[in-house]
C-alpha cells in the first residue's frame, strides 16, 4: 500500500482535516489540562513532535523485522524510550517550563495519538513518507494546543504569550483548570457549526 | 444472675483499661496537644500556667521528630485568658505529616516539658484516599483519562464495569511499580527508566488479569473482558506510579492512592454515564451533538468538584 501524497498534502491532512486534537478527538488530555498559556502548548507541543516524528521514523525503520503479533508491545517501548529521552532533556535545559508542564511530558507515552500514527501508517510506509506524517500530525497537535492557548490566555489574562494585549482581563473564569472543558467544547461546537453552514450553503442535507 | 454480673464487672475493667492511658496523661501538666492547620498548634494544659513564661517565644524550642537540630521559627504564642491553654502560631507553614516535638522551658516549675504533637497515621491514610477520590480526582481536577472517560460514559452498566477493571488494575499496577521502585529502580539508581518500566509493568498486568480473569471466572470475565483492551494505553493508570514515585510514597500509601484514584475514576465515570443517559432523551442543537455538550457537562462537574478542594478530613 503505498503512499501517494506529497510530504506537503501529509503535513496539509495533519494540521487540517485530521487534526489530533479537533477532527480526531484523540489525546485529549493535555489539551483540557494544560492549555491555559500559548507556551504551555507549544512546549508540549514541541515534545509530542519530537516523540512523534522518531518513533514514526524509528517503527519505519524497523517495520520489516517487527514480527505483527508483538507490534503493540513494541510500539509501546518504542514511545516510552523517545518520550523518556525528551523527559530528560526538558527537565536539564528547561527546568521551568518542565515544571509547569508537571506530569503531562511523561504521559505523552499514552496518547493515543501517536500510537494510532504508528499503527495507521508508519507500519506501513517508507521512512521518508512517515517523518513528513509524523511531523504533520505533530504539527497539528502543536497547533491545536496553541488556539486553544490563545483563546484562553487572551481571554483569561488579556495577554498572549506573556504580553498583555488587551490591558484589562475580560473573563478571568477562564485561567480556571475547569474552563478547559468548556473551551475544547465550545471550540468543537464552532467547528461542528462552520461545517454544518458549509454543507448547507452547498445544498447538502 | 451470677452470669451477667460476671459480665457487667468484664465490661467495666474494659473500659477502665481503655480509659486508663487517658487518665495517666490528665495527671501530666499537657492534657491535648494537636495541629490547628498548617501554622498553628494548640496546646491545652491541666490547670492555669503563668502567662508570662507560656507567652514568651524564647522559652519553646519545636522541631520535627527526625531532624532534632533544625529548630522551627515561632512567630508569636497566644496565651488563652484562663491561663490553660496555648497557641503557637509559626512562621512558616508546618509539614503536620511528620510528628513534631515541642520543648518547653520552666513551665509550673519544672525545668523542661517535652511533648510531641502528631496526626494519627491512619488518619493522614485514609486522607490521601479521600484527596484521590475526591479533592484531586484524576478526571476532574487532574484531567486524565479524558479519552476513555468520554468513550466509554455512554451507559450506565458499561461504565460500572469500566470503573471496577480499572480499579483492579490501578492497585495491582501501582503495587508491583511500588516495587519495581523501590527495590531494583532506586537501588541501582535506574530512576531514568521509570517511564520504559512502568509502562511495561501495567500493560504486563493487565495481560495477566485477562489471563488469570479468562480462567478463573469466565462470567465476569465476559462482561469486562472487552475494557481491558482499553485499559493499557490510558493515562489514568500510567499516572499512579508515576506520582507515588514522585512523592516517595510507601506501600500502604501506594495502595491507597490507587484506591482513591481508581475509585475517583469509577465515581466520575458513574456520574457521567448517568448524564449522558439522560443527555439522549434531551433537545441539543445540532452543533453541540456528540463531544462538545459531553465536555460542556463534564466542565460543570469539574467546577463541582472544585468545591471539594478545601475538604481536610484529619
Amino acid at each position: 500500500m503505498a503512499n501517494d501524497k506529497t510530504p506537503m498534502q501529509l503535513i496539509a491532512r495533519g494540521v487540517l482535516s485530521e487534526n489530533p486534537i479537533f477532527r480526531l478527538a484523540l489525546s485529549m488530555c493535555p489539551a483540557v489540562g494544560i492549555s491555559t498559556t500559548v507556551m504551555n502548548g507549544i512546549m508540549l507541543g514541541i515534545a509530542v513532535l519530537f516523540v512523534q516524528v522518531f518513533s514514526s521514523v524509528t517503527i519505519s525503520i524497523f517495520k520489516n523485522l517487527i514480527h505483527p503479533r508483538i507490534r503493540i508491545p513494541t510500539y509501546t517501548l518504542t514511545i516510552a524510550t523517545w518520550v523518556t529521552v525528551i523527559d530528560l532533556v526538558l527537565a536539564a535545559y528547561l527546568p521551568e517550563a518542565y515544571a509547569k508542564m508537571g506530569i503531562f511530558v511523561k504521559l505523552i507515552v499514552a496518547f493515543a495519538i501517536i500510537t494510532m500514527r504508528l499503527e495507521m501508517f508508519a507500519c506501513k510506509e517508507g521512512v521518508k513518507d512517515s517523518f513528513w506524517d509524523g511531523l504533520g500530525m505533530g504539527i497539528g497537535f502543536m497547533v491545536g494546543m496553541m488556539v486553544i492557548g490563545m483563546v484562553r490566555e487572551l481571554l483569561g489574562s488579556g495577554a498572549i504569550l506573556g504580553y498583555d494585549v488587551l490591558g484589562f482581563k475580560p473573563l478571568l473564569f477562564f485561567i480556571l483548570p475547569s474552563a478547559g472543558f468548556f473551551v475544547v467544547g465550545l471550540m468543537m461546537a464552532f467547528f461542528n457549526w462552520i461545517e454544518l453552514y458549509y454543507k448547507r450553503s452547498k445544498g447538502v442535507k | 444472675m451470677m452470669k451477667s454480673k460476671l459480665v457487667y464487672s468484664l465490661v467495666v475493667a474494659l473500659f477502665a483499661a481503655l480509659l486508663s492511658p487517658l487518665a495517666a496523661q490528665a495527671g501530666d501538666l499537657v492534657v491535648d496537644q494537636r495541629f490547628v492547620n498548617k501554622k498553628e498548634i494548640a496546646v491545652t494544659f491541666a490547670g492555669p500556667v503563668d502567662k508570662a513564661v507560656a507567652g514568651a517565644v524564647a522559652n519553646y524550642r519545636v522541631f520535627e521528630e527526625a531532624d532534632p537540630d533544625i529548630f522551627l521559627e515561632l512567630a508569636k504564642a497566644t496565651v488563652a485568658e484562663d491561663g490553660k491553654g496555648v497557641v503557637l502560631s509559626f512562621a512558616s507553614p508546618l509539614n503536620t505529616v511528620k510528628t513534631h516535638v515541642v520543648e518547653v522551658k520552666g513551665l509550673a516549675g519544672a525545668d523542661k516539658t517535652v511533648f510531641s504533637v502528631s496526626k494519627s497515621y491512619l488518619g493522614y491514610l485514609f486522607g490521601i484516599l479521600i484527596s484521590a477520590l475526591l479533592i484531586n480526582n484524576f478526571v476532574f481536577t487532574k484531567y486524565l483519562g479524558l479519552c476513555v472517560f468520554f468513550g466509554t460514559s455512554k451507559k450506565k452498566s458499561t461504565a460500572k464495569g469500566m470503573g471496577v477493571v480499572f480499579t483492579i488494575v490501578m492497585v495491582v499496577s501501582a503495587l508491583m511499580s511500588w516495587f519495581f521502585f523501590n527495590f531494583i529502580l532506586t537501588p541501582y539508581n535506574l530512576n531514568f527508566l521509570q517511564i520504559v518500566v512502568f509502562i511495561g509493568l501495567v500493560s504486563l498486568t493487565v495481560q495477566a488479569v485477562d489471563t488469570i480473569l479468562r480462567k478463573v471466572n469466565p462470567v465476569l470475565f465476559n462482561s469486562f473482558g472487552v475494557y481491558l483492551v482499553l485499559v493499557i494505553a490510558n493515562c489514568v493508570i500510567i499516572a499512579v506510579p508515576l506520582i507515588l514515585a514522585n512523592n516517595n510514597y510507601n506501600v500502604f500509601e501506594t495502595f491507597m492512592l490507587a484506591l482513591g484514584a481508581g475509585g475517583g475514576f469509577l465515581l466520575a465515570l458513574y456520574l457521567m454515564s448517568s448524564v449522558s443517559e439522560r443527555l439522549q432523551l434531551a433537545k441539543i442543537p445540532p452543533t453541540f451533538k456528540g463531544l462538545p455538550i459531553a465536555f460542556i457537562v463534564a466542565g460543570q462537574f469539574a467546577m463541582a468538584f472544585l468545591g471539594f478542594s478545601g475538604l481536610q478530613l484529619f
